[in-house]
């Protein structure tokens, strides 16, 4: 067999199994990489989200089964942090996007013609990435303390009436999520910005479209893919977000999103049905909605 | 100003217009005027500024120094989408994300002209696209791609049209079709034409006033059938068609004529047909005005005589021979010569004398490169 391979001789089909074998072998880290960490955990998941509770009733006990109404209760109980996950990550991502936009476009289009800044920028919207993210809203938990520099400025002025403070506020776990993912959305805003051909929005002022117009009619459509893979990759890590809501950041016990349940039901209350059940319908509804979404923004304005 | 389709060409006018990039000067006191409804050819190698020109006009660029003027309005500080005034970019410039109609149609809708899809859709039959409109600029080769930029310009109806190479991706015969198209659509208008092209031909063909460009300057300008009779410079009669070039000094020089020597033989230009009368000069005549002869002729004050020299190269290109003749001391000289009878007319290494009517020669103003001026 390897003696034929190696011949001069060798028959296009053998190189053909030949180059097959190759291609598998270069795929096979990467499957065994999705059943061990993927398919395997998600099998799990959705076993364990149909557990019943053992029949010794401890805590923390749960026998395999079929049991759906763990999942109307977590529906039922925890509908209104469900509601908030996907308020808080719509709210998040549009305030990115107004925030990143004007940001990429001048990183990715203004800033052409010099280079230098140009990367000394795009090297700037990626620098938080440095510090861990934990450590990063702690130091905003810090900042925006009630009698900080910064809060004591806000009282001044009147942003905040006398006796509110705007940590533990849902306005504050918005400003968190909105921090820690910023840069999702701005890298590949200015990656598809960058591409943008100038040469267009010349042709647009040439057929009389106005610079507003020219922005709607063409730079707005040309940079639809960042603004799609921009938007997805804030509000899903959003929705999930566990950290920023949380008491110990950012968040109270009135700001708890899917995450904070989660996270709760798991290692509190060591319901793990609940939790598992939890994360599912999370998935569910992130699945639902980027179907939709990507359906109704691809077929019309994706290229 | 851009809100009404108009109904006639504006006339241009550049006056002293400098465009530097940082570093190099890419237009040099560029004065122009193109009068309405003239077809006006901008010719030029690459690199000489031609795009940059209708860039300044269509207003994507802001000149260094001076002022654009369309239909007498000073419209130098004028927004590009207030100007009316198209372009068929070198580079088409479809807009990827939409259909080929919709892109026709774009300029119609941002002046909410009425019924845009019927005038695109006229316009695409026009330049024999009307079957296309539905598909992506992506999916159409270059040469459709080039006729789609012309129609979604020409829809406009502007009272300028700046065209930069708009037929060069195109294949010979189409681009004769479309050349004449285009001159058709022109007369019929009578909107003002600006096109720009480093193709000769094309100038001379379709161009009622052809400027020549080199280096960001215009060297000269003027009808076809004049800039090719009489050029001005040695670029020009380079570049505009080909040209036999001597350079001397005027030996003789009287009310009607000046002659240069030139390795022994007399060159005369007619004194009206010639910039410089004295010092050095460069004189020049076109291949096929001169012809050669196998014995020394006897000819009159009123012809320029070369010679002896020796043929060197026979080329045959179909309705005409070029000879290549080589004169010791003068240089080489070419001869084209009409493909009647006997083909060729004299074997290669033969040895021939050459000859033109006094009145075909042309003084240049300056000399060809690689030459000093000694005067
Ligand atoms: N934005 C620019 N920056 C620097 N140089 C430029 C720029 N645009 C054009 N040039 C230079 O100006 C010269 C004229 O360019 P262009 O007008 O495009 O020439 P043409 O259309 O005649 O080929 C070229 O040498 C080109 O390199
Ligand atoms: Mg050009």
């Amino acid at each position: 067999m390897a003696f034929a391979a190696f011949g001069s001789s060798a028959p296009t089909t053998q190189g053909q199994t030949k180059s097959g074998r190759v291609v598998l072998a270069l795929l096979l880290p990467g499957l065994i990489y999705l059943v061990l960490f993927f398919v395997i955990p998600l099998v799990s998941l959705v076993l364990t989200s149909l557990e019943a509770p053992a029949a010794s009733g401890k805590i923390g006990e749960y026998v395999p089964g079929f049991d759906i109404g763990n999942y109307s209760y977590v529906v039922t109980k925890y509908w209104p942090q469900i509601a908030r996950s996907f308020g808080f990550a719509f709210l998040a991502t549009i305030i990115s996007l107004l925030i990143s936009y004007p940001l990429a476009y001048f990183i990715g289009v203004k800033a052409r013609s010099r280079p230098m800044l140009q990367r000394m920028l795009v090297t700037l919207v990626i620098a938080p990435f440095f510090i861990s993210f934990l450590l990063r809203t702690i130091a905003w938990k810090q900042l925006l303390a009630d009698h900080s520099p910064i809060m004591e400025w806000a009282h001044q002025v009147g942003l905040l009436s006398p006796s509110q403070s705007f940590i533990g506020s849902e306005a504050a776990v918005v400003f968190g999520l909105v921090y820690n993912f910023i840069p999702f959305m701005t890298l590949p805003l200015y990656t598809s910005l960058e591409r943008l051909d100038i040469r267009f929005l010349e042709a647009g002022s040439d057929l009389y479209a106005s610079p507003a117009k020219v922005f709607r009619k063409i730079t707005l459509p040309l940079s639809m893919p960042g603004i799609i893979s921009g938007t997805l990759l804030t509000f899903i890590p959003i929705a999930g977000d566990y950290v920023n809501a949380s008491r110990d950041f950012l968040g109270s016990s009135n700001t708890s999103m899917i995450g904070t349940m989660v996270d709760a039901d798991f290692l509190q209350n060591r319901n793990y049905p609940a939790a598992s059940a939890m994360s599912v319908v999370l998935m569910g509804i992130i699945l639902i909605l980027v179907t939709w979404y990507v359906r109704k923004s691809g077929t019309e304005d994706l290229l | 100003m851009a809100g009404e389709l108009s109904v006639a060409g504006a006339d241009l006018e550049l006056i002293d217009v400098r465009k530097d990039f940082p570093g190099f000067t890419a237009l040099d006191d560029m004065d122009l005027h193109i009068p309405a409804g003239q077809f006006f050819a901008l010719l030029g190698p690459s690199g000489c500024g031609k795009t940059t020109t209708l860039r300044i006009v269509a207003g994507l660029e802001t000149p260094t120094q001076g002022r654009v003027l369309i239909g007498g309005k000073d419209i130098t500080d004028t927004k590009p989408h207030e100007r009316p005034v198209n372009t068929v970019f070198q580079s088409y410039a479809l807009f990827p994300h939409m259909t080929i109609l919709d892109n026709v149609a774009f300029g119609l809708r941002q002046r909410k002209v009425e019924d845009p899809v019927a005038k695109a859709q006229a316009a695409l039959d026009l330049v024999e696209l009307g079957h296309v409109g539905e598909r992506r600029p992506q999916q159409l080769s270059g040469g459709q791609q080039q006729r789609v930029a012309l129609a979604r310009a020409l829809v406009n109806r502007p009272s300028l049209l700046l065209l930069d190479e708009p037929l060069g991706a195109l294949d010979l015969k189409l681009r004769r079709q479309m050349q004449i198209e285009l001159k058709a659509i022109q007369m019929e208008v009578g909107l003002t034409f600006l096109h720009v092209t480093h193709d000769q031909e094309e100038a001379m063909d379709m161009a009622d006033t052809v400027a020549v460009m080199n280096k960001g300057r215009i060297e000269q300008m003027g009808a076809p059938e004049a800039l090719y009779d009489r050029p001005k410079t040695a670029f020009v009669s380079k570049f505009l068609g080909q040209s036999n070039l001597f350079v001397g000094k005027v030996v003789d020089s009287n009310a009607n004529s000046v002659s240069i020597e030139v390795g022994g033989s007399k060159i005369t230009v007619d004194k009206k047909r010639a910039e410089k009368h004295e010092g050095t000069i460069a004189i020049g005549v076109r291949p096929e005005k001169a012809t050669f002869h196998e014995s020394k002729p006897t000819l009159g004050a009123d012809h320029v005589l070369i010679g002896p020299g020796e043929i060197i190269d026979i080329r045959f290109t179909g309705v005409s021979n070029q000879y290549l003749i080589e004169v010791p001391n003068v240089g080489e000289i070419t001869v084209f010569a009409q493909n009647v009878g006997k083909s060729p007319v004299v074997e290669l290494g033969a040895k021939v004398w050459i000859s033109w009517k006094v009145e075909h020669s042309f003084g240049l103003r300056d000399l060809p490169d690689g030459t000093e001026d000694q005067g």
